[in-house]
């Protein structure tokens, strides 16, 4: 009994690994949007509260910025109107921080707006909570889906070891790449982005999200605040855009005979 | 007395042959439904690869490439859930496999990247 029990086993595991193969195959996998955008055929990206460094105007690139990816990138519809000067529509009265009135598009023009300071900032992100202002917003432009949020953008100073390359010669002339860890003077950028996706038709806040990128250069190097806003902001588009559109991660697998 | 014992060693070592040989068929049905299952994968046909590796896990729960697989087969279909359970389940049979070892490890990147999109 046990032999044959024994055997059977053998043979079963036999069959089983003999003709293990394997064949790689491509996949491609679905995910989901983080919202379902599907009421909407329109986007009217807003505006946001700029905060920290006054080099760049982090409302009107990061609308501009925003506008362009989803034009090209989202089936929805962009409502290309002006940029609403939120910091203005957002500043509490004194006292009680409540919000102002809503200051509508037809205000955008009211000419740069100083940044908020970042430990500034959280009563003016009250303004999101507000569903009466969003709701007069969305009225305005028929009752898109509203993008806006806040953008902290402040320059960055770290030092510390960091690993580079350094080309060698030996005794014959012979030249190498050797990885040398080395003290350096860096300095760069922090971006904060929040993005509030907004219900136009209600005002309500249908999903939030923040960011944190940092990029850090050579001391020595001069590197324009707007060329590193730009880098840092590439860097979390895709995970922006996947809000509102399906994303397909590509790969590979086994698969086994 | 020790004919009755003879006749019954013999019928328990009948009844483990005919469950033995039962068991190849099985695993023989499933791996040609695995087989052709892994054809229609190739082809892009994943919703008939994703029936016939159901077939093949119906017809021997034993067989660990069937499991992986299938979970392949929901994970291209955005299954998380069911993909996370053959997986284990393939690991389970197969603890040494190297090839589900590495699926499972690609499988949970992507999973936990749509968590991490669920979650916000």
């Amino acid at each position: 009994m046990r032999t044959a029990r024994t055997l059977a086993s053998v043979a079963l595991a036999l069959a089983a690994s003999g003709c293990l193969t394997f064949i790689e195959v491509p996949v491609e996998t679905p995910i989901r949007p983080k919202i379902d955008a599907s009421p909407f055929s329109r986007v009217y990206v807003a505006g946001f509260l700029p905060s920290g460094s006054e080099d760049v105007d982090t409302n009107l690139e990061t609308v501009r910025l925003l506008r362009s990816q989803l034009k090209n990138k989202s089936g929805l519809r962009i409502i290309e109107a002006d940029v609403l000067p939120l910091a203005d529509s957002a500043r509490p009265a004194p006292g009680d921080g409540a919000t102002a009135a809503p200051a509508g598009a037809a205000q955008a023009d009211a000419g740069k707006l100083a940044t908020i300071a970042e430990a500034e900032l959280p009563p003016y992100e009250k303004i999101f909570e507000n569903k009466d202002y969003w709701k007069k917003v969305g009225e305005e432009f028929g009752s898109p889906l509203i993008v806006t949020g806040s953008v902290v953008f402040v320059p960055h100073q770290r030092s510390g070891y960091v690993q580079k390359e350094q080309e060698v010669y030996d005794s014959f002339g012979r030249r190498s790449v050797v990885p040398v860890r080395t003290y350096m003077d860096r300095k760069g950028y922090i971006l904060r982005p929040k993005f509030v996706f907004i219900d136009g038709r209600t005002g309500e806040t249908l999903y939030t999200e923040t960011f944190r990128e940092e990029i850090l250069y050579n001391a020595e190097q001069s590197t324009p605040a707007l060329s590193s806003y730009f880098e840092l902001m590439d860097r979390l588009l895709p995970s922006f855009l996947s809000t509102l559109s399906s994303q397909t991660i590509r790969g590979s697998r086994f698969l086994l005979k | 007395m020790r004919a009755l014992k003879k006749l019954i060693a013999l019928a328990v070592v009948g009844v483990a042959v005919s469950a033995t040989l039962a068991q190849a068929a099985d695993r023989k049905a499933a791996a040609e439904q695995v087989s052709f299952g892994i054809d229609a994968a190739k082809a892009g046909l994943w919703r008939e690869a994703t029936y016939r590796w159901e077939r093949a896990v119906e017809l021997d729960p034993s067989y660990a490439a069937a499991f992986n697989n299938l979970a392949i087969a929901y994970e291209q279909a955005g299954q998380f859930e069911k993909a996370k359970q053959a997986y284990q389940k393939a690991a389970e049979l197969d603890p040494k496999n190297t090839y589900i070892k590495q699926n499972i490890d690609l499988f949970k990147e992507v999973n936990d990247r749509a968590n991490r999109q669920n979650a916000r």
